[in-house]
């Protein structure tokens, strides 16, 4: 099976709107929770069940993180939606923005219910304005029908939603960066704890899913936990969103269950483009290590499979290699990124990504000395658990992996300063 | 000064928050007086977004500074934000940067003359699965080739 969750309604004439949405038991979730006043305990004993983890790439389990909420505590609490899709290769929770809007708003409406939270805001990043469109038109109609505001359906419960827009800050993805994003300051992530459950935006209790977490969950109460748990394994249920890019033939965002075979993913994906054989796969996310083709097609999509690889799921961000793909080139192009995107509050990353970047460019343009390959590790170990946020690991990872696996074609850059691959792009 | 038409936008915004984190529309705040200033802002437009959300200048100086939509140099009537991150690297935008520099004989930063057209070089859109991607303006721009990014300046010009 496939497309039974975040793009279940992608098939529907206007799928983004109010009608097609209700005409697919759109909002029914909500309605019934609301008319039955069915306790949070219960719903998150049963997003609990579903063992739906984290779509964002940390993969924690969704049900767990709403029941550290202090929902019963006098004062307002927040539910915060991370569109700040940003990790490269990721691109699905825009589609979810742009094809199935309403189930993100219902998502997150449950979600407030949950948590005992009376707003939220989607934090959507500042490039897609196109998917922010999209959702602000849902919210207008979501309103009118009085599917959200106050009293919600006669039921007693108010719930406003907004959407907040990122102007270009990668780290912004971070939880307590976009805190502060929203917050109207810079997208500095904070210090850890205090967790945003105790303090999060405006200092009040706060829970952060990412978009396509919260989009599932109206399939997962509708369908029930149990049967979200059955599309996928017992530690990691339902189906997920995987986005392939790259050296494929048929690019796209695929929606099949946990555990899928990488090989199926690609087939889908129609194969590695015509006339050239796989080389290595970034399984979940430019931040997550690069695993060799051949080991990659014995690999499952799901944590623990890709964990034996020695990488991760991530966002689900799957970025196919060919041939004719230079590594040196490739991570040369992943520092400089890093390097970019540091937001400069830690030493450790601020200058260890701008030492990753310099280094690995300075080899890739056939300028690296020996000493260089050494010189990577050793920043790269500098920075990992040196730092506040993930950021600083995410760029750590790329260089030790490639470094593992790819390590002739940095001593072929050093050595005769060339590539060993021919390439066409 | 901020235009009646942009304070009604930001009011817009500052509604959506808390009463007393009016400081919450400050990225709204400057991407709308920057659209209406063809695509920059100065330190005085700053200065008069600090003094209308009642915040620190240097506040607004670190926002707009940090984020990298925000452009502190004019820019072309059209701003080409080219992604070459690894999913637009690995389909060829390195095809797409060089045929928009040999069109438009400008490199990444530059205007050109007729201010028609800026270039950027940024980091991943959230396409990756249509790449190569450019951004311009409002709208993605997805699986280019040179026939579609000649198309594409051509239509923009007729715009103009």
């Amino acid at each position: 099976m496939a497309n039974q969750v975040c793009f279940r309604n992608n098939h529907l004439e206007n799928s983004w709107t109010l009608a097609a949405y209700q005409s697919s038991g759109g909002y029914e979730a909500v309605k019934k929770i609301l008319s039955e006043k069915t306790s949070p305990e219960e719903l998150i004993d049963e997003i609990k069940l579903s063992a739906l983890r984290g779509r964002g790439g940390a993969g924690f389990p969704t049900g767990l993180k709403w029941s550290f909420m202090p929902r019963n505590a006098p004062g307002q609490k927040y539910i915060v939606c991370n569109s700040d899709e940003g990790e490269p290769g990721t691109c699905k929770d825009r589609d979810i923005l742009r094809y199935n809007p309403h189930q993100l708003i219902e998502g997150m409406l449950i979600a407030g219910y949950c948590i005992g939270a009376s707003a939220g805001y989607n934090y959507i990043r500042g490039e897609f304005w196109e998917p922010y469109s999209r959702f602000e038109v849902a919210l207008e109609e979501a309103r009118a029908a009085g599917l959200l505001g106050d009293n919600i359906l006669d039921s007693g419960f108010d719930f406003q939603l907004h959407s907040h827009l990122g102007a270009g800050a990668y780290v912004c993805g971070e939880e307590t960066a976009l805190l502060n994003s929203i917050e109207g300051k810079k997208g500095q992530p904070r210090f850890k704890p205090p967790f945003p459950a105790g303090f999060g935006l405006y200092g009040r209790p706060t829970t952060i899913n990412n978009t396509e977490s919260l989009a599932s969950i109206p399939v997962i109460l509708s369908k029930g936990g149990q049967w979200f748990l059955d599309q996928g394994l017992p530690n990691a249920g339902g189906e997920k969103l995987f986005s392939v890019s790259g050296h494929v033939n048929r690019p796209g965002n695929y929606e099949v269950p946990m555990g899928t075979p990488f090989s199926e993913l690609l087939e889908m994906a129609g194969g590695v483009r015509d006339g050239h054989q796989l080389k290595a796969v970034i399984p979940g996310g430019s931040s997550t290590p690069v695993v060799p083709g051949d080991q990659m097609m014995g690999i499952n999509m799901d944590y623990d499979s890709i964990a034996s690889a020695g990488s991760m799921l991530g966002a689900g961000s799957v970025i196919v290699m060919d041939e004719t793909t230079c590594m040196p080139r490739v991570l040369a192009r992943l520092a400089y990124f890093y390097y970019e995107e540091s937001c400069g509050q830690c030493t450790p990353c601020r200058e260890g990504t701008g030492w990753l970047s310099r280094v690995t460019q300075r080899i890739e343009d056939g300028n690296g000395a020996q000493a260089d390959i050494d010189l990577l590790d050793s920043v790269a170990g500098n920075i990992e658990g040196n730092t506040i946020c993930a950021l600083g690991d995410a760029a750590a990872m790329p260089v030790r992996s490639f470094l593992k696996h790819y390590r002739d074609e940095f001593q072929h850059h050093i050595d005769h300063k060339q590539c060993m691959v021919t390439s066409d792009w | 000064m901020i235009s009646e038409a942009a304070r009604a936008d930001i009011d817009r915004w500052v509604e959506k928050y808390p009463e007393e984190q009016k400081q919450s529309a400050v990225m709204a705040a400057l991407r709308i007086v920057q659209d209406e200033n063809g695509g920059s802002i100065t330190t005085e437009m700053m200065d008069e977004v600090a003094a209308y959300l009642d915040m620190p200048p240097i506040n607004v100086y670190e926002v707009a500074t940090f984020y990298s939509m925000y452009e502190h140099k004019p820019v072309g009537k059209h701003k080409l934000c080219v992604c070459t991150n690894i999913s637009c690297m690995l389909r060829n935008s390195k095809g797409v940067v060089d045929h928009l520099q040999e069109k438009l004989d400008i490199g990444f930063g530059e205007v050109t003359e007729d201010g028609m057209f800026s270039l950027k070089e940024v980091e991943c859109l959230g396409a990756c699965v249509n790449a190569p991607v450019m951004q311009v303006g409002e709208h993605y721009h997805e699986q280019l080739n040179p026939e579609k990014i000649d198309r594409l300046l051509d239509e923009l010009r007729q715009e103009s």
